[in-house]
């Protein structure tokens, strides 16, 4: 076939792990993954983190990250198996034929040099264009891609776009060189959803103006389903099942593709407010040391007792600095917090232990929220022994317990966290909250690290948590879908302020207002055509432009 | 464990084993008494005298394992003052931050823009030369060192979140500093210990050479170079003794220092 551009046979991948306290070994990461794509095309790869799919990626540029080997099968590009070519023919390969754009712009630009001097850098070191050509080309990519100011953008520094704009720069980057195929590591994943839309417009009318193929990497399936004409699903390094997008989409036949399809279903039945609310936030403002501008205004919200408030929002919103303000690492400048009838004192430290046990926190990077140095038994614990005395056999009884009731089991008690996965860490990190006993667990992004199943599972132990501990949770996130799932109340945040608030079937319901409707329709669907529909049918443009 | 020992750290524990047991046995081993004359001035190695005799006939392998008593044992003991001043001030400034890290910050900046041999100098000129006194000050300067390193790892690890999820549940400064910063500094610290370590073998020998470090008839290696340099000119090797010692000394506590902090970081899933 002439239009055939990439060919890869059981390619097979492998590495070798450090384990703590054994001897290095090799594993194999990928065991014989087999696809094809044609010139023009686009084939999504999609699986959760471990599954492979960026070092597959990387594979169609012969390149192993960190240590990683291709160790057998075959990968063609253009009618020659590039495992056995040379490496002055690899380097006219990469970059060249193949290019890649990462998940992080922001990490992947040199942040001393303007824009296009990086974007041209390629094509000029491959000879396909003269640097005055590339820079037209850069120019008209730029436009393409929809950038304000194509013609100067260019001339800026990296710090000086914004992310959505600066992951596009990123594709134009990758276009530049006129490439055969681009592959997509996680483009959009980084991005706020509403800054998302444009950046996957963006790249899916680029892809199909220039004609070049494209590997899409993503965990998101409703993502890939927009760009993508066929979708290969990946677990643990095989193939799960490869199809046409409207195949997996619409028909999935494989269990596990059917469990991503039809991912944050959990239905969630609305509780109706009680009459004393169990923290009340009553016109707060806050600022940062040093700064003179509010991140906070006038915010009022309640949450009752046994329910969960979602607190909505982009980066930026001040979702985040309304918890620091709560838990008093932050002390407001005015208004006050109420909580369990009491007035809290803005400095954390002078809060009464009491206080602190009654509201508790989870963090959004698990792996960062535990102390590495310490056992899984210490982390969970230490609260136990810290607000309520409890030693030896006891404490042992107890942190099983909570290891039970988080569903993993008294195995784990002697683990490091760097021997759990995404979702247990994060389970952990609910036991250590749950463990004294409170009121209130303010639950920061809890779910936005980890892959969709995994988020799943987490939201579910955490409305089951609720039932039986009868615990409020304050939920912070930018993702609406997991704000149906869990919310009673919503409260949506916009530059510092709360521009909607109520019960959660209010605020979902129309009227909306300007921004809670552009929020809203930029929730993937897991749909084909939604992107379109979604576009032709904005208010308002996303903060990222 | 034991089976797991890379060769470089095995060569560089069993040197630094080796020259820690002969210093705490030196009494045992060394063959003559410390100041003991023993034969003629510069006798070439033999088989009474292994190394020979030093510029006054004293046997120089005695001279050389009671000189390594003295030399490990003033490094050993600075480089442990030095390390619990600056490790716990370091650590002090990054948790309180504010005023309390600017007035340390600021003292240490500027006891470092002198240099520390010229202080030590200045200070030693002044005050009565004795063992005691040579540890404290060699250890106080040294902690400067000490506390730029473990405030900067620690200024690190104080904004991790799970600092911060220890502070929301109201945890003490002790235990913030104890149980959750002090245990993820120690690997680069414990790397920095042998490199410490080391500088003290050479500060105390350099402070030793120009006469006042360790004073006759004790000996250490810097002493005995002093003693013995005038010999080189007439081709006799015997001030190259200690400075091989200092040498092999050297390289072996940092291969254990690197295998240290290789095996530790391991815990974190990283290989350092």
């Amino acid at each position: 076939m002439s239009d055939q551009l990439v060919k890869v046979r059981d390619l097979k991948i492998g590495a070798t792990v450090f384990p703590p306290n054994a001897k290095p070994h090799d594993i194999e990461i990928v065991h014989g993954v087999s696809f094809d794509l044609e010139r023009g095309k686009v084939l999504g790869l999609i699986g959760e983190s471990g599954a492979g799919k960026s070092t597959i990626g990387l594979s169609t540029m012969a390149y192993g990250r960190g240590g990683v080997r291709i160790t057998g099968g075959e990968v063609w590009i253009n009618g020659r198996d590039i495992l056995q070519t040379k490496n002055a023919d690899l380097r006219a390969l990469r970059g060249g034929e193949v290019t890649y754009v990462s998940q992080s712009a922001a990490a992947s630009f040199n942040p001393a040099r303007p824009i296009v001097e990086q974007i041209v850098e390629a094509a000029v070191r491959h000879k396909k264009f003269s640097r005055s050509e590339a820079e037209k080309r850069a120019v008209e990519l730029f436009r393409k891609l929809g950038l304000p100011e194509p013609e100067t953008i260019g001339e800026r520094y990296p710090h000086q776009v914004s992310g959505g704009q600066l992951q596009r720069c990123m594709t134009a980057l990758a276009l530049c060189p006129e490439p055969d195929l681009v592959v997509f590591d996680e483009p959009t994943t980084a991005l706020d959803v509403t800054t998302q839309i444009d950046v996957l417009m963006a790249i899916k009318a680029a892809i199909r103006d220039t004609g070049v193929a494209a590997l899409y990497i993503t965990h998101d399936l409703a993502v890939v389903a927009q760009v993508s004409d066929d979708i290969m699903v990946l677990k643990l390094g095989d193939t799960v099942e490869y199809g046409s997008t409207d195949q997996i989409i619409n028909n999935p036949q494989e269990d596990y593709t059917k469990a991503l399809v039809s991912v944050r279903s959990i239905d969630h039945e609305e509780k109706q407010p009680t009459p004393d609310p169990l923290l009340r936030v009553e016109n707060v403002t806050a600022r940062y040391k040093g700064t003179k501008f509010d991140v906070l205004k006038d915010v009022n919200v309640e949450l009752h007792p046994g329910q969960t408030l979602a607190v909505v929002g982009e980066s930026g919103s001040g979702k985040s600095t309304l918890a620091r303000v709560i838990t008093g690492l932050l002390p407001q400048r005015e208004g006050q917090i109420t909580f369990d009838g009491r007035q809290l004192t803005p400095e954390q430290s002078a809060r009464s232990r009491e206080d602190l046990r009654e509201l508790q926190m989870i963090y959004q990077m698990a792996d960062v929220a535990m102390n590495p140095r310490q056992t899984v038994g210490t982390i969970i614990g230490r609260p136990l022994e810290f607000y309520f005395g409890v030693k030896g056999d006891e404490k042992r009884k107890k942190i099983i317990d909570l290891l039970d009731e988080i569903e993993m089991g008294k195995d784990f008690i002697d683990r490091y966290p760097a021997e759990l996965s995404g979702g247990q860490k994060q389970r952990v990190c609910i036991a250590r909250a749950l463990a004294a006993k409170p009121k209130m667990i303010i639950c920061d992004e809890v779910t936005s690290a980890l892959d969709p199943l995994v988020a799943d599972g987490i939201l579910k132990l955490l409305l089951d948590l609720q039932k039986i501990e009868n615990v409020a949770y304050l939920f912070i996130t930018h993702d609406l879908a997991t704000v149906k799932a869990i919310a009673d109340s919503i409260a949506v945040m916009y530059q510092g302020q709360v521009v909607r608030y109520g019960s959660k079937s209010e605020v979902l319901a129309p009227p909306f207002d300007d921004y809670t409707d552009l929020l809203l329709s930029s929730v993937p669907e897991m749909r084909l055509g939604w992107l379109e529909d979604v576009v032709a049918h904005r208010k308002m443009e996303s903060a990222g432009n | 464990m034991i089976k797991n020992i890379p060769l470089a750290a095995a060569v560089g524990l069993f040197f630094t084993g080796l020259y820690f047991l002969v210093a705490i046995f030196a009494q045992w081993i060394a063959p003559y008494g410390m100041a003991e004359v023993v034969g003629g001035v510069w006798e070439p190695p033999s088989a009474k005298h292994w190394l020979g005799t030093d510029n006054i006939g004293r046997d120089l392998l005695t001279r050389m394992i009671y000189g390594g008593q003295t030399t490990i044992f003033i490094a050993t003991m600075a480089t442990v003052i030095s390390f619990t001043t600056g490790s716990v001030l370091g650590f002090l400034a990054a948790v309180l931050g504010g005023w309390a890290d600017q007035l340390l910050s600021r003292f240490v900046d500027l006891v470092m823009s002198i240099p520390s041999l010229i202080l030590a100098l200045v200070i030693l000129s002044v005050m009565p030369v004795t063992v005691p006194i040579l540890i404290v000050v060699m250890g106080l300067l040294d902690s400067t060192r000490v506390y730029r390193l473990a405030r900067a790892v620690a200024v690190d690890i104080a904004v991790m979140d799970y600092v911060e999820a220890a502070k929301l549940r109201g945890e003490g400064r002790a235990w913030l500093i104890f149980r959750e910063i002090l245990p993820n500094a120690l690997s680069p610290l414990v790397a920095e210990m042998g490199l410490r370590f080391i500088f003290m073998v050479l500060f105390i020998s350099t402070l030793s050479f120009l006469g006042l470090g360790v004073q006759p008839p004790m000996a250490d290696w810097g002493g005995i170079v002093k003693e013995n340099k005038d010999g080189i000119v007439y081709g006799i090797g015997a001030a190259l003794w200690p400075a091989v010692a200092i040498a092999t000394l050297a390289i072996s506590v940092n291969l254990v220092a690197d295998w240290i902090l290789n095996r530790t970081t391991s815990l974190k899933g990283g290989r350092g």
